[in-house]
């Protein structure tokens, strides 16, 4: 019920801004339309149990990705520029696409049974809502069987506890993952089949992008007037 | 009922007060009343913890200031001392006209103190204040209260930009160059704390450090000695305090950010400023200074004793010893905390303000090296003892870089792509300004 | 469990998605376009946390959309770089005004 109520609010607030940000002509505006929206994003990967890409998407989206947008748009605003508007027949034929790419994603969304999927898919793993909510049901039959009134609060509150404490906590296993181990999938294996792969390879690929986005984007952003000799050169 | 948004003992409590006034058939929604009052008393807790504190250092910077400058300080308001000199101060300011310039963008320039202080306000929610006692109880709790922080500088970069004034902005765009900078070494040094502990977890991380003061992270290798001063560094110039107070260099900027600001939300931000002060120092504090210990051996021997009493209380979940210690060990939290404040309230006083290309300068080409090779020293610290015989024989340096910090080392390293850029887009536009 | 189901997120997706791409598509100032694009991956990524949430497929999801957050920041370093360099030749970010080359 809480879960629904805050899923609501934090998908509203998320879609509400991003239409924002599409309906907004200036450029600062959008800014803090765009911190709205993936603020919320980042509320809604904590309503997923997704703790640690939720304070990622807030560390490096929210606070490094629209920090330097912002400071684009800093840079780059000289009066005129702030307001650069698309015209009527643009955003008329904009919205009209969009409402039109909507219900193809939309109808295709919802012609999907999602219920079953679990029956569908050929892996033997059990996706973590339903782990969670076999372990609630688990947590409620034993409340049932001990049948007494004194032990059941206590024990569904020890039930919850264990569910929440365990809710979220994807850190070890993420970066687990991303060394290349996978407990997640490989602890329930049977022997013999092999180890799934993890992500040490990509990892690293992201790892020297970034260094080389470092250079490169220094090196672009460089200041290139050549105004005195020797002005810039202690730079 | 999922996630880790209240603490349990609280909303289990009222939900139990309040299953014997319903009907079973609505247990729903009394655990949603439940959850709701829990996690409004929480709410208030931190709230006040988060207006009272700025109050104290408020009044503790006035007086500290006198002292530093032979005068006297407060004296009037509230006694003697002038204790309730912020309070006044506060009246006043909220009675000041709301004042919005003609050129301002409105609607930003409403919200941006709100902002600032939000995510001020949020890295509250993670800052474990004593054993158990927190807000939210994150596992990544030390990935996301830097994350948390790393917000507070939209406000800022958003109310110099929305005011229209050209004093406000270059303010702004000061402080977003120097808070974006400022994160990276900020970050790389409190990783050499957390690759120490092996955990992202705040609570996991104070109390990894009981037992005495030679346990506390500060003294657990040379490099995490260093780090300790480099943290304590980067996290003045981060919440932007003297001398590194250049967005608000009231010697060339006016005012810096807040020229164009009066009355409530002015004072907002300057809640925000001390609050944030608070929370990198409590940050500091549970990284490297044991955080709620006390560091001696008596009154932690004292405490633990204390911890188990009491176990007979009616209320499911709570012990009675425990609660008294976690009131003490709370007091010694904040006091370690405030002591830091206090430290940066006397730098301020003390240290005359650097340029802006001297700040960036210090940033980006002492502090992150700096922390870097720290960070890389902290590391290897570990094998260096192990081969030579000399490995603590407790439980640090369990593992060389743990996977859960490993991933962090991950997040941050973007950001370190990040930081650079701005630095140099900024100084390249610093230097056109000033020209 | 009584929670919110996929479907809702996917919603939520799409919304954002298609907002993304109309952003993309309307807007002439670069740093606009820069904003449908953080907009679009973002959408993609509620997608990837809520299939690792619902579906068997575990992890996988959550490091895919970790992978998307640092390379969308890397993309925006250097979008925002060439941003610069356009506004420095031109003096205006205006994505229509980038029209030398054709021919």
């Amino acid at each position: 019920m809480i879960e629904q109520l805050l899923f609501w609010v934090f998908a509203i607030l998320t879609c509400g801004a991003a239409v924002a940000v599409v309906a907004t002509q200036n450029v600062v505006r959008m800014a803090f339309w765009l911190i709205v929206s993936l603020g919320s994003v980042s509320a809604l990967f904590f309503l997923l149990h997704a703790d640690f890409l939720g304070a990622a998407q807030l560390l490096i989206y929210v606070g490094g990705t629209v920090v330097l947008l912002v400071f684009g748009v800093m840079l780059t605003a000289s009066g005129s520029s702030v307001r650069i508007k698309t015209s009527p027949a643009e955003a008329f034929v904009g919205a009209g696409v969009g409402l039109l790419l909507l219900s193809v994603l939309l109808f295709s969304v919802t012609s999907v049974e999602w219920d079953d999927l679990e029956s569908r898919l050929p892996t033997r793993n059990l996706s973590p809502a339903a782990i969670d909510s076999q372990r609630e049901a688990s947590s409620d039959a034993d409340v049932a069987a001990a049948g007494s009134s004194v032990a059941g609060p206590a024990r569904e509150a020890q039930a919850a506890l264990a569910a929440r404490t365990q809710a979220g906590r994807t850190v070890r296993q993420l970066g687990l993952g991303f060394l290349g181990l996978r407990p997640d999938q490989d602890l329930n294996r049977p022997e013999g089949e092999g180890l799934s792969s993890g992500y040490l390879l990509p990892f690293e690929i992201v790892s020297i992008h970034l260094l080389v986005v470092l250079v490169g984007a220094a090196y672009l952003a460089r200041a290139k007037r050549r105004v005195v000799a020797g002005a810039s050169a202690d730079l | 009922m999922n996630g880790p948004l209240a603490a349990l003992t609280i909303q289990q409590f009222l939900a139990d007060q309040l299953a014997s006034y319903g009907s079973p058939d609505r247990a729903e929604f009394i655990g949603l009343i439940a959850f709701v009052l829990a996690g409004l008393v929480h709410a208030t807790l931190l709230i006040s913890l988060f207006a009272v504190l700025p109050m104290v250092y408020i009044w503790m910077e006035r007086k500290v200031a006198g002292r530093i400058q032979d005068r006297l300080g407060p004296t009037r308001v509230g006694g003697k001392f002038g204790w309730l000199q912020t309070l006044a101060d506060g009246i006043k300011l909220i009675q000041k006209e709301d004042l919005i310039p003609a050129s301002a963008d409105a609607m930003i320039f409403r919200m941006s103190p709100y902002l600032a202080t939000i995510a001020s306000f949020a890295a509250f929610m993670v800052l474990p204040i004593a054993d158990g006692w927190v807000g939210v109880a994150s596992e990544c709790g030390a990935f996301l209260i830097l994350a948390l922080m790393s917000l507070e500088v939209f406000g800022i970069i958003l109310a110099g930009y929305s005011s229209g004034s050209k004093w406000a902005l270059f303010g702004a765009m000061r402080e977003a160059a120097q808070m974006v900078s400022y994160e990276i070494p900020m970050a790389i040094c409190a990783l050499i704390p957390l690759v120490i502990a092996g955990s992202l977890n705040l609570q996991v991380i104070g109390q990894m450090q009981s037992g005495g003061a030679w346990n506390w992270f500060v003294f657990h290798d040379p490099f995490a000695f260093i780090a300790f001063f480099c943290y304590f560094v980067v996290a003045t110039a981060s919440v932007k305090r003297a001398p590194f107070d250049l967005a608000e260099a009231e010697s060339e900027l006016v005012a810096g950010f807040h020229t164009e600001y009066s009355g409530f939300r002015w004072s907002i931000f300057f809640l925000a400023e001390y609050a944030s002060m608070f929370a990198v120092s409590g940050i500091a504090v549970l990284l490297f200074l044991g955080g709620w210990e006390t560091g001696l051996g008596f009154p932690e021997a004292m405490l633990s004793g204390i911890r188990g009493v009491g176990q007979d209380v009616p209320i499911e979940g709570f012990v009675l010893g425990n609660y008294i210690a976690n009131i003490f060990a709370a007091k010694v939290f904040i006091l370690k905390a405030s002591l830091l404040v206090f430290v940066q309230i006397w730098v301020r006083w003390t240290l005359p303000r650097l340029r802006i290309d001297q700040v960036m300068t210090t940033c980006l080409k002492y502090l992150v090296p700096i922390s870097c090779c720290l960070f890389l020293g902290a590391v290897f610290w570990p094998l260096l003892l192990a081969s030579s015989g000399l490995e603590r024989p407790i439980l640090f340096g369990r593992a060389l870089v743990p996977p859960a910090v490993a991933s962090a080392v991950g997040g941050v390293q973007s950001r370190v792509a990040i930081g650079s850029q701005v630095g140099s887009a900024v100084a390249t536009a610093d230097r056109e300004g000033t020209r | 469990m009584g929670g919110v189901g996929l479907e809702a997120y996917l919603i939520v997706g799409a919304i954002l998605f298609v907002c993304g791409v109309v952003c993309m598509a309307t807007k002439r100032n670069a740093i606009g376009v820069l904003m449908g694009v953080e907009l679009v991956l973002n959408g993609a990524n509620i997608n990837f946390v809520a299939f690792s949430r619902f579906t068997p497929l575990g992890l996988d999801g959550q490091s895919f959309a970790l992978f998307v957050v640092v390379l969308a920041a890397a993309e925006a370093a250097v979008a925002l770089a060439i941003a610069l360099n356009f506004y420095n030749n031109h003096t205006t970010i205006d994505v229509d005004r980038g029209n030398e080359l054709h021919g």
